[in-house]
């Protein structure tokens, strides 16, 4: 329960709680509905009723009682437990969600989204799936992709890479869309693969009908059978629910806020685009091929790494502070072909003293940098 | 015909959509107008009904489910946005037009809600990009005192409108953006209308309730449903009544065919009927048939239906039968038509055919068939379609959503929609109606039409033809606050709202340029006597061109001032005088040639009675 405060105290007074059919009784009107848990940001003044027809309302509780017409069940949370039949035939692979919710079940008693973990899950909302490959389901752990951190990439990797070694033919990361291409990126370093890695997510979540999430899974686990063993985001090519585009994993970036066609491959082409269940290679893409690579795994991650924008104004202060906190990298996003201003000079020959590598980038996003 | 309508157990409701004339869509800064333009994009989208039930996996049920469920929609770069699109999250709650339906609660006696939530409400026909409306509840519990008694209105919703829908083609239905998301009232009243007068009554109080707040007007921008069912029938909803006058008909219509189907289903119990599983080919048996209709089919097939003999050709609306019911239902599935026992021989299938399918299919008297051609597939279909509505006949009346047509009569649309499936729109904060919004709102509620319009004409001397016109075209409260201010005759300021305006709009001027303080400016100088009334029209378009400059200035620069009496004296003093052969000649009857002659070169720029007064004045001098 998430009421707080003078609402819980209210829920707790009239012996109330989620799911009972509870009467709410003020001056002159009353309403009779589910009680429903409250969105946690909201406050403590107000009680969620689901009326019969359906609509939520909030009702104020200040000068109201309260009455329980009936106590409610306790709301099943998922599609319950399901026999999936393996198929010798098919290619196995394995699907690792992170928090990305792929699938999501309804609870219209409630209103509750819950979001769909297990195989078993996965496959009753997208039954279409068994028609493709065998598969082994995990939710590694469950977390909104802004707050991704390096060390789930160390943990996603060993998983991967123990899926692999286990006989997986191709594994499908399912993921937030915020930082997938920061996760598509660690993780094509961390990794050489025999076979493909394909990270994937939705920009409308899945319990809505419009909802990307069901062609975007369905084109990764059509990418994790196909011959490009290489670490890559498939995500929906255009506005259309009609083609999705495979992305090397350390040349895409989301580029938009809310779009489906959100990632893009940059300073690169797309290396191949998926339609009507088909891989269509990009012919120009050296890939890597299915069993070309040994599988290695290099977890060496260093987490204290500093990420420092240069801008007109910058000061050194910038340069010092991460110096001083013992930062043990720092990655400059210059301007232009990498440049910064001449007041950080000192500051980096100080980080050159320190034996802190200082590395340069650019903040264009097409082109090289000097030196290159 | 009248029916005993207490004795039928008559009980009505009515369900009003009305759009809002709010600035804005409900949830993003477009337009609520609709675009005839050319769409700039195509967006090629699929739906899929999510998952809600502990249900088995069942793909053959999932393939039935995705089949026409793909949909392409029209946008436009200047008239829509991401979010119709949905590709892009809703803004924030429309507050002008929730503080419309504040005013609708309040004018219906309603209890508003101390929390608005907006929901989820699943729909998946593609009208909506997201296959969810958004909609939420803003008031409950309200009555309108009618003659017939009180009627409660249970509830007030704000919703979005649909996007409109433009053709089915290649297996793809098209939608046009423009109309989704513009601001929706939804008014349901409880199912307590006994009578088909009350229903009609309530229908125009909702109306008249309406038109007093700040709605859209025309065609399509109200659309009026019907609940109706009688006590040993069922509910059925009537969708798309447009007309009010209508109404008594609509629903004598409707108790005609509830009363027909009872009737049907207590024949067919007497007869024992039953309608057979087996659906039968007649390729072979019909293969030399002339008729171009079952030539033209790739395969004809029939079913039987024991005991119907007769019962399907039953009229149960004017023109309307038991056959027509049950092929509506076929219709669903692609067919164009069936062939029932009842009607045939006809459409070329001669008698000869009918008694070989009689013979071939093994019925006896009391038995009918029904046929259909078309595509295997689609044959099969219909005619499942076909042994269901039939099966349902043994039942009486079904529940129903029908479409209202022209006539009176209404036909099948689709089944009663189950329980709402809405759940929480978490995009959108939830949001607190306090009192200090709704107390000011209360506190200065619109005149109903009908009361306004009797008093302006009673307050200000005008004809009830302009009367309703200032009310109707929503510019009664403009005329107010001009008259608050500028003491001036009433009727050239209602003529010019009510009608000179929207000639000139028309004519392609651009009328919202002109402020209140505009109107005053005019209506001061006419009030002055500085300008005829003649030039308000004039003043008003010229205004519209120049808005910045000074009202006297606009009226000088466009020669539209009047001039003292003394220069008006002495211009027709003149005029008389370089005709005073004429007038020597004819007396009086030079007048309407002098007036003529005056009127043209003072047209504008002296009252028309004055000019008149003098013309006459000088012509007596001369006599």
């Amino acid at each position: 329960m998430t009421y707080k405060e003078n609402a819980k105290n209210y829920i707790e007074n009239y012996g109330l709680g989620i799911g009972d059919k509870i009467k709410v009784n003020k001056e002159d009107i009353s309403y009779t509905g589910i009680l429903l848990d409250r969105p946690e940001d909201a406050d403590d003044g107000y009680l969620v009723i689901k009326l019969s027809s359906g609509y939520n309302i909030g009702v104020a509780i200040e000068d109201t009682t309260a009455e329980l017409i009936e106590k409610g069940e306790k709301p099943k949370i998922g599609f319950g437990q399901t026999e999936i039949p393996y198929d010798d035939a098919k290619q196995n692979i394995s699907i690792v969600s992170t928090g990305g919710t792929v699938s999501s079940v309804i609870d219209y008693r409630t209103g509750a989204v819950h979001p769909a973990f297990t195989a078993s899950d996965l496959v009753k909302a997208n039954p279409e799936l068994l028609d493709y490959a065998n598969y082994n389901v995990k939710a590694l752990y469950n977390i909104l992709s802004e707050d991704m951190k390096p060390e789930y990439w160390v943990k996603a990797a060993e998983e991967i890479a123990n899926d692999i070694s286990n006989g997986s033919d191709g594994v499908v990361i399912a993921h937030g869309t915020d930082t997938m291409h920061y996760t598509s990126a660690a993780l094509s370093f961390m990794l050489k693969t025999p076979v493909p890695v394909i990270i994937t997510g939705a920009q409308r979540s899945s319990d809505r009908p419009s909802s990307d999430a069901n062609i975007n899974l369905i084109d990764s686990v059509i990418a994790a059978k196909s011959d490009i063993a290489e670490v890559c985001v498939c995500m929906h090519g255009s506005l259309n629910d009609e083609y999705t585009y495979l992305h090397k994993g350390t040349k895409v970036r989301k580029m938009h806020t809310s779009r489906r066609d959100t990632f893009r491959s940059i300073n690169a082409q797309p290396i191949a685009k998926i339609q009507n269940k088909t891989v269509e290679i990009n012919p120009e893409y050296n890939y890597v091929k299915r069993g070309e690579n040994e599988l290695e795994l290099n977890t060496d991650i260093e987490e204290k790494v500093g990420f420092i924008k240069s801008f007109p104004g910058i000061s050194k202060e910038f340069i010092e502070y991460h110096i001083d906190k013992g930062y043990k990298g720092l990655v400059i996003e210059g301007t232009g072909l990498g440049h910064v201003p001449n007041d950080l000079i000192d500051s980096f020959r100080r980080a050159q003293d320190e034996n802190i590598p200082v590395v340069m980038t650019s903040q264009c996003l097409y082109g090289n940098y000097a030196g290159h | 015909m009248e029916y005993d309508y207490e004795k039928l157990g008559l009980k009505m409701g009515l369900e009003i959509h009305q759009q809002l004339n709010s600035q804005h869509k409900l949830f993003c800064p477009c337009k609520t107008e609709l675009v005839d333009d050319d769409f700039d994009e195509l967006v090629q989208r699929k739906l899929r009904p999510t998952q809600s039930e502990l249900g088995e996996i069942d793909r053959a049920a999932l393939q039935e489910s995705l089949r026409g469920l793909n949909f392409k929609y029209e946008n436009f770069a200047k008239h829509t946005c991401l979010v119709e699109n949905d590709d892009e999250p809703p803004h924030s709650l429309n507050e002008e037009a929730l503080d419309i339906c504040i005013t609708i609660a309040c004018l219906m006696n309603m209890h508003i809600v101390d929390e608005f939530h907006t929901m989820r409400k699943q729909v998946i026909d593609g009208s909506n990009t997201g296959g969810f409306q958004r909609t939420g509840m803003v008031a409950t519990d309200g009555y309108l005192l009618t003659p017939y008694g009180k009627v409660v209105i249970e509830s007030l919703g704000l919703e979005e409108d649909a996007a409109r829908r433009v053709e089915t083609k290649d297996g793809f239905t098209e939608f046009r953006l423009d109309r989704l998301g513009i601001p929706l009232a939804e008014i349901t009243t409880d199912p307590s209308m006994h009578h088909p007068e009350q229903v009609r009554e309530v229908a125009y109080m909702l109306g008249q309730i309406l038109r007093s707040t700040n709605v859209k007007r025309g065609l399509g921008t109200i659309r009026q449903d019907l609940n109706i069912s009688i006590a040993e029938g069922a509910r059925v909803e009537i969708k798309g009544v447009q007309d009010l006058d209508l109404m008594a008909e609509i629903v004598n219509r409707e108790v005609q065919r509830q009363l027909e189907l009872i009737d049907i289903r207590n024949e067919l119990q007497a007869r024992n009927a039953e309608v057979l599983e087996e659906i039968h080919d007649l390729d072979e048996l019909l293969e030399d048939t002339e008729s171009k209709i079952l030539k033209s089919a790739e395969t004809i097939k029939a079913v039987v239906l024991k005991g119907y003999d007769g019962l399907i050709g039953r009229e149960v609306q004017p023109g309307r039968r038991f056959g027509t019911e049950i092929a509506s239902y076929a219709k669903k599935r692609g067919v164009a038509g069936i062939f029932h026992s009842d009607e045939l021989p006809a459409y070329g299938i001669t008698q000869d055919e009918v008694d070989k399918i009689t013979e071939f299919l093994n019925i006896g008297e009391e038995d009918a068939f029904i046929i259909v051609a078309h595509d295997e597939d689609i044959a099969v279909s219909a005619l499942e379609e076909v042994k269901r509505r039939a099966n349902l006949g043994l039942e009486g009346v079904v529940e129903e959503t029908r479409k209202a047509l022209d006539d009176g009569n209404t036909e099948y649309m689709r089944p009663l929609p189950t329980a709402n499936r809405m759940y929480l729109e978490t995009d959108i904060p939830l949001f607190k109606i306090t009192p200090d919004r709704v107390e000011p709102i209360a506190n200065s509620l619109p005149e109903l039409p009908d009361v306004k319009q009797a008093r302006i004409i009673a307050e200000y001397m005008l004809s009830e033809d302009l009367a309703t016109q200032l009310v109707k075209r929503q510019v009664a409260d403009t005329f107010e606050a001009i008259l608050a201010d500028v003491d001036v005759d009433a009727t050239p300021v209602a003529s010019l709202l009510a009608y000179d305006l929207r000639e000139i709009k028309r004519e392609g001027h651009e009328i919202a340029v002109l402020s209140l303080d505009h109107f005053k400016d005019i209506f001061n100088l006419l009030a002055d006597g500085k300008i005829a009334k003649d030039s308000v029209r004039k003043l008003a378009v010229e205004t519209i061109k120049a808005p910045d400059t000074d009202i006297s200035q606009i009226a000088e620069d466009n020669n539209l001032v009047m001039m003292s009496d003394e220069d008006v004296h002495e211009i027709i003093a003149g005029i008389v005088a370089d005709n005073e052969e004429m007038v020597k000649e004819r007396q009086m009857g030079a007048m309407g040639p002098l007036m003529g002659m005056c009127m043209k070169e003072l047209k504008g720029k002296a009252d028309g009675g004055l000019v008149n007064q003098i013309v006459r004045e000088e012509i007596q001098k001369l006599i």
